[in-house]
């Protein structure tokens, strides 16, 4: 299944294919490519089930956006019925009594749910390899990872096995594993996209997007997905553009910041020169290249390194074991229970991440580190807001590294952690942002950043759509077998 | 950050940790606190704290009771209940 | 040496909303277990917060009631511990930022007024129950009641006495009442209180080492709880001991307070602001609409009763105790344009004697106001008189019949006829010739047992006035 997400939209519409047979074609690439172990739940009986119903209805005459399509969710959406494990122990037999509003969204647009996909326990890593279910293998190169977290929809959709995925971004969770998987990958506006029913990380932080082969995939399932929630607090009030409709135009006036810090030490070179290359083809779309410049993004990775913790660690509180998910066994006391509960269901980094967030939140250190990141969050934000009144969007590189080996960083958290020195700062001022296909480094996919100012989706997609309709790097596919 | 610091925070934490995990923990963490620690290096004295994305403010719902589905299926979910309680060890105040 | 007590209380007052403050669940108490507890509630993964705007009305409301400052930027937090009754792992709850702050209520006490500080009021979710013991030596948990909506209700520490702190609690009780908010019912746990209590050698200025009574659920035990922990607090004193700042149950049935075991070692709430929730912005607009809806406060409306009825402050204050009763009062003056005092005396007569040895609240009366107004209209235009009124009240109370109905039923029409009376009068002169001769050599007090004899012999019916009046003629030499 190497067509894009809109060709079958279009060759459905057409009648070259039923959904059945599809999600028949999509069942047989995911067995056959268990090895990549991008999903952790498949339900076969209630995909054809639902590709059935599909093509039922197309024959009826309903029409619907992605009607009859093969999808996959990260394991972090709830899915009444389907087990939502979160790459966890704690909720590895965990069946939520209802759909995230995202999950239901998709659905009601025709979207066929073929499985849950794996990735980073809790969304807590960069390389897909803290996951209870174990790590995922990057398509490209199976001794490499994915990325992270959002690793199983970032494989799942660069191996073919499904047309698009749904994923979530907290620090580029989204934009890492497209940029290290070669496919393309949207982070809404904080906002944007309902986070009801999706799991919390760190809610200030957390945004769910698609990720596609294409610009054009993206701005089929976001237009699915974004839009108002009453039962999400945080969620805009703010009209959806049309992102379909807006993906035609061309990028005459269309002022490109290119960020000076971004090209410093740390970037790998060869990335640097492909990304180069890319604003390159940028100007000679029409687009105009103009310097900017984000003097606290530095202070970006430690301030989100207390924020997100710190959020997580209470986020993470209802874990118990006291009204679902895993309980320890042979506890003496509640105490006991609390602790070998939380102890054995949850993993090392997801451990790491939650003392780290006690510790910046207890009395005495809150004013030099909770405090302290909130009013970077600002400097950061107020960066982002300086650079946009003097360019439209931002591009640069999405990570400083393509695909590094499984294991290569597992023993160091510090050296996982610069992955999102990119993406971090894009989290904590609430932007969108998409990473895409941009060329290829000893034979692995680079990831292009673009962001854009808030709410401005529409621009971004048709920005990227229109450098893939001149160029070819998100139609490269992994030599699978 | 030492063993001591790791032990007071695993238990506000509710975490429990091993005397082996308590030096991996109290490695990592300094490291991962020596990261945190360059945040010192820019000045923020009159900069106003930003919790979240300042881009909506907060809505109400009305006051109405929509409970919807069936209460007894979310007991159904708890690794032990009776009565419709869900039991812990017991509590003593 | 003497001993000055200084006493902070601390009030949860349930706020009366229909669903809880940030889920759909209903609020009603009573259900079976873990029946109104929703996927919100019992915090499964990925549900979210939404504010109840009736909440919020709520505690504006309260704060212009005690003239307090109404934030119009204030911010939710999570407060951060570990308890089985507390599904998220953190309650909701503002902190540094509370919707209500610096407002003040004027208490009577004794006699003489005093203002108490309200430090602050804000928004919170309770937490749910833990039954001990509920299942062979396990706790057993009900989450019906996490996500209730609360207003946590500060004072300052400006209590010098137990029975002051149970005349600001009444106080602030009726307020919360009137202004339905809260249904005030402490047995079930509507309004809590918890007292904050030091003690100081009197003239210093510094305050004490405080302890905070927990569990005290009625005024009654507010004002022991109060006592014992100041006679400890100063026994402790007194033997050189120091007082251990701590959290310590009141145990009502050992009439004394004691460490709270759970809450011996220090917590550490990790407070930060709940990034589910943006910070809450009022508009002037949301609190003059709700300025503009805000009933008659109690001692406005006292003033009223005093000033338009004619009232003693006594009275005024004993029908505004409750917005119920005032109302009450109210339409049975109303209805018929009956003499105000006339009609005072009998609400706060016999109606509440009869709701009290009833033990029934204003609501399940049994002699409606307009019920009430119709036997006092039959007392003003002299069909019956006061006495007889009593024993129509009585019927109407056994039965709900109307007062008219048991007049005519059981014959307790008035006499006011001259000759009927003259009659009687002269039944009863000749009956007592002897009492007859007493009187006309002089001895004038016996004219009070012939009205006597007269009432008697009428059963009652007859017109006192009248009875007076014939008697004193036919008596005279």
């Amino acid at each position: 299944m190497s067509e894009t997400l809109a060709e079958l939209v279009r060759g459905l519409a057409a009648g070259q294919y039923s959904s059945v047979e599809l999600v028949d074609a999509s069942l047989g690439r995911i067995r056959r490519h268990a090895d990549l172990n991008a999903f952790i739940t498949v339900d076969e009986e209630a995909a054809r089930a639902a590709a059935a119903a599909a093509d039922q209805a197309r024959a009826a005459g309903a029409t619907g956006l992605l009607l009859g399509v093969p999808f996959a969710h990260k394991d972090i959406f709830c899915t009444a019925g389907m087990r939502t494990t979160c790459a966890s122990r704690m909720l590895a037999g965990f069946v939520a009594p209802y759909d995230a509003t995202v999950v239901a969204r998709l659905r009601a647009h025709g979207a066929v749910t073929m499985g849950k996909t794996n990735m980073d326990e809790f969304a807590m890593g960069s390389s897909n390899e803290t996951s209870y279910f174990g790590p995922v293998r990057n398509p490209w190169d199976r001794a490499r990872v994915p990325g992270g977290s959002s690793g199983g929809s970032a494989a799942a959709v660069a191996a073919g096995l499904v047309p698009a995925a749904t994923g979530t971004d907290t620090g580029g969770s989204i934009r890492q594993p497209a940029a290290f998987c070669g496919i393309t990958g949207l982070k809404p506006s904080y906002g944007r996209v309902s986070r009801y029913g999706l799991i919390a990380f760190a809610s200030s932080l957390d945004q769910a997007g698609p990720m596609a082969r294409s610009a054009e995939d993206c701005a089929y399932v976001l237009a699915a997905m974004a839009g108002f929630d009453e039962r999400d607090a945080t969620a805009s009030e703010r009209p959806v553009d049309d992102y379909v409709g807006a993906l035609s135009g061309d990028l005459a006036g269309l002022r490109i910041g290119v960020v000076r810090e971004h090209f410093g030490a740390g970037l790998d070179g060869a990335i640097g020169s492909a990304i180069l290359a890319a604003l390159a083809e940028f100007e000679r779309l029409g687009a105009t290249l103009v310097d900017v410049s984000l003097p606290n993004s530095a202070a970006s990775l430690p301030c989100y390194y207390v924020l997100a913790p710190a959020e997580a660690s209470s986020n993470l509180a209802r874990y118990d074991g006291v009204r679902y998910g895993y309980r320890a066994t042979g506890y003496r006391d509640l105490e006991d229970m609390y602790k070998k509960t939380r102890g054995e269901g949850f993993g090392a980094e997801v451990k790491r991440r939650i003392m780290i967030g006690t510790y910046a939140l207890s009395s005495g250190y809150y004013d030099a580190y909770y405090l302290k990141a909130l009013k970077l969050r600002r400097l950061v934000a107020d960066d982002f807001a300086a650079a946009f009144a003097q360019c439209d969007l931002i591009a640069g590189p999405t990570a400083p590294t393509t695909a590094f080996a499984l294991g290569a960083k597992m023993d160091d958290p510090v050296s996982m952690y610069m992955n999102d020195i990119y993406t971090i700062p894009v989290n904590l001022a609430g932007l969108p942002a998409l990473s895409m296909p941009a060329g290829f480094v000893g034979g692995l996919p680079v990831g292009l950043q673009l962001v854009g100012r808030y709410l401005d989706e529409a621009r971004l997609l048709r920005a990227a759509h229109r450098y893939q309709q001149a160029t070819d790097w998100h139609r490269r596919v992994p030599p699978l077998s | 950050m030492n063993q001591k610091d790791i032990e007071k925070i695993a238990h506000l934490a509710r975490l429990d940790v091993s005397e082996q995990e308590c030096v991996s923990y109290a490695e990592d963490l300094s490291r991962i606190l020596g990261l945190i620690e360059q945040m010192n290096a820019i000045a923020t004295e009159h900069v106003a704290p930003m919790a979240q994305p300042e881009t909506t403010a907060l809505r109400f719902r009305e006051d109405a009771v929509t409970m919807n589905g069936d209460p007894d299926r979310l007991l159904a979910l708890a690794p032990a209940c009776a009565h419709g309680l869900y039991l812990v060890p017991r509590v003593i105040e | 040496m003497e001993w000055e007590t200084v006493i902070g209380l601390e009030v949860h007052a349930q706020l009366s909303t229909r669903s809880k403050i940030f889920s759909g669940a209903p609020t009603a108490y009573g259900a079976p277990p873990n029946q109104q507890a929703n996927e919100i509630d019992i915090a499964l993964p990925g549900v979210l917060p939404v504010l109840n705007r009736e909440a919020v009305r709520m505690a504006v409301r309260f704060g212009l009631a005690v003239d307090a400052t109404i934030n119009h930027h204030s911010v939710f937090a999570r407060k951060n511990y570990f308890y089985p009754d507390l599904p998220k792992g953190y309650q909701i709850s503002q902190y540094e930022l509370p919707i209500v702050e610096r407002g003040r209520l004027a208490v009577d006490l004794d006699g003489e007024a005093r203002t108490i500080g309200i430090t602050r009021a804000h928004l919170e979710e309770d937490a749910g129950k833990s039954l001990h013991d509920a299942v062979d030596g396990m706790t057993g948990v009900d989450l019906n009641r996490a996500g209730t909506p609360l207003l946590e209700i500060v004072s300052e520490p400006d209590m010098r006495s137990s029975a002051e702190a149970v005349a600001y609690l009444k106080t602030l009780h009726t307020l919360v009442r009137y202004l339905e908010i809260c249904d005030g019912n402490m047995q079930e746990g509507s309004f809590r209180c918890d007292a904050n209590v030091s003690v100081r050698p009197r003239g210093d200025s510094r305050l004490g080492t405080r302890t905070e009574l927990k569990n005290i659920n009625s005024f009654r035990f507010v004002e022991r709880a109060i006592d014992y922990e100041v006679r400890r607090q100063i026994a402790v004193l007194e033997t050189g001991g120091v007082i251990r700042q701590e959290t310590r149950l009141y145990d009502a049935d050992r009439d004394e307070t004691r460490p709270m075991r759970s809450k011996e070692e220090a917590n550490d709430y990790r407070y930060f602001p709940d990034p589910d929730l943006p910070p809450l912005m009022l508009t002037d607009a949301f609190v003059q609409d709700v300025r503009t809806n805000m009933p008659e406060l109690p001692a406005a409306k006292r003033e009223r009763f005093c000033a338009t009825y004619g009232l003693s402050r006594y009275d005024a204050a004993l029908l505004t105790a409750t917005r119920e009763l005032a109302s009450y009062y109210e339409s049975v003056v109303a209805d018929g344009g009956l003499d105000p005092k006339l009609v005072a005396n009998w609400v706060s007569g016999e109606l509440l004697a009869h709701l009290n040895s009833a033990g029934l609240d204003l609501a399940a009366t049994r002699v409606s106001a307009a019920g009430l107004a119709g036997l006092l209209r039959r007392i003003a235009d002299n069909t019956i008189s006061g006495k007889i009124a009593k024993e129509v009240f009585e019927a109407m109370w056994a039965d709900g019949a109307d007062a008219d109905r048991v007049i005519a039923a059981r014959g307790l029409v008035q006499i006011t006829d001259d000759s009927a009376i003259e009659s009687l009068i002269d039944e009863v002169m000749a009956a007592h010739a002897r009492q007859v001769a007493q009187y006309r050599s002089g001895e004038e007090k016996v004219f009070g047992f012939f009205v006597g004899q007269v009432m008697k012999a009428s059963r009652g019916k007859a017109n006192p006035a009248k009875v007076n009046d014939i008697l004193r003629r036919k008596l005279a030499p």
